[in-house]
């Protein structure tokens, strides 16, 4: 699998994110927020959290309409797997790559902390997991509490767009639907605000990220985009 | 010429930082206040003397990035 991570100012789990997809044996190059093309023959663009942009305006804002995301965008209609990870997630959220948009956590407060998911959605980034697993994901954000029209929502149940719930009881931030992730009509583009990233190796002391990223790495990704 | 561009959530979209506002000016005693909802105010600085012109590219500049229409609307004041 050929992979490119975004990188923005203010960006800080790009490197961690790398690691992650290297891990599940991609070829990662780092492309800057100011490019406007993305290398050739890529399988996967992955966008990191942080706080692009300093979070200025609203989280993900500025970062959505830097030059490399005409790219991205360009990328997905062509049928191109996309990722977005926390900060990632308000990005493409942002662009409108996803439905919806993430506010303020209900309860005000930055949350840091490990939360129970229930995966679901087909995709090639759950396809590692068994059908309704339950993983531990870190979260860390100030901004991750998911809101959408009421059709919205019930498009997206409908078509079984919902990649990962926050397990009843463990919603850190007030997200409707208990939403933590969700997929793009195709299926090929994924924002989420758990960090998979941060639990893809023994040394972390949690591994239920990594299958997230050898899913679509152990993709015969037939037609590169 | 100058442009103010308020912007705030929509209608029904829940407001964390509003309710906390609302709570903290009752515990100081503000019994009146039945709710509070925050927004952003934007002032730009624009050359030229056009004010319709200005009126549009403001509304422009608020759908492409001011605003994120999902949640927010705005509303334009040219001074």
């Amino acid at each position: 699998m050929k992979a490119a991570v975004v990188v923005y100012p203010g960006a800080n789990c790009d490197r961690d994110l790398a690691c992650a997809l290297r891990a599940a044996g991609a070829r990662v190059s780092m492309v800057w927020h100011k490019d406007t093309a993305l290398p050739d023959g890529l399988d996967l663009v992955a966008l990191p959290g942080g706080f692009s942009f300093g979070d200025y305006l609203r989280c993900g804002a500025i970062a959505a309409r830097a030059p490399v995301m005409r790219a991205v965008a360009d990328f997905a209609a062509r049928g191109g797997h996309v990722l977005g990870i926390c900060n990632g997630f308000q990005v493409l959220a942002e662009t409108g790559l996803l439905p919806g948009a993430l506010m303020r956590n209900a309860g005000l407060k930055f949350v840091c902390r490990t939360v129970t998911l229930e995966v679901g959605g087909e995709s090639a980034f759950t396809r590692s997991y068994a059908p309704g697993a339950r993983i531990r994901l870190p979260v860390a954000h100030h901004d991750g509490c998911y809101i959408a029209p009421p059709e919205t929502l019930a498009a997206l149940r409908d078509a079984d767009r919902v990649a990962f719930r926050y397990a009843q009881g463990d919603n850190p931030n007030g997200s409707m639907d208990a939403i933590a992730g969700v997929l793009s009509a195709n299926r090929r583009v994924l924002g989420m605000m758990p960090h998979p990233e941060r639990a893809a190796d023994p040394a972390l002391g949690n591994t239920d990220g990594a299958a997230l990223f050898s899913g679509p790495a152990g993709l015969a990704l037939s037609a590169p985009c | 010429m100058k442009a103010r561009v308020t912007v705030t959530l929509r209608p029904g979209v829940l407001d964390p930082q509003g309710a906390a506002i609302a709570q903290a000016l009752r515990a100081l005693g503000f019994g009146g206040v039945e709710g509070a909802r925050q927004g952003k105010l934007i002032e730009i600085d624009l050359s030229g003397d056009d004010t319709e012109a200005a009126r549009a590219e403001v509304g422009a500049m608020c759908e492409k990035l001011l605003a994120n229409t999902v949640i927010e609307t705005y509303a334009i004041e040219i001074v």
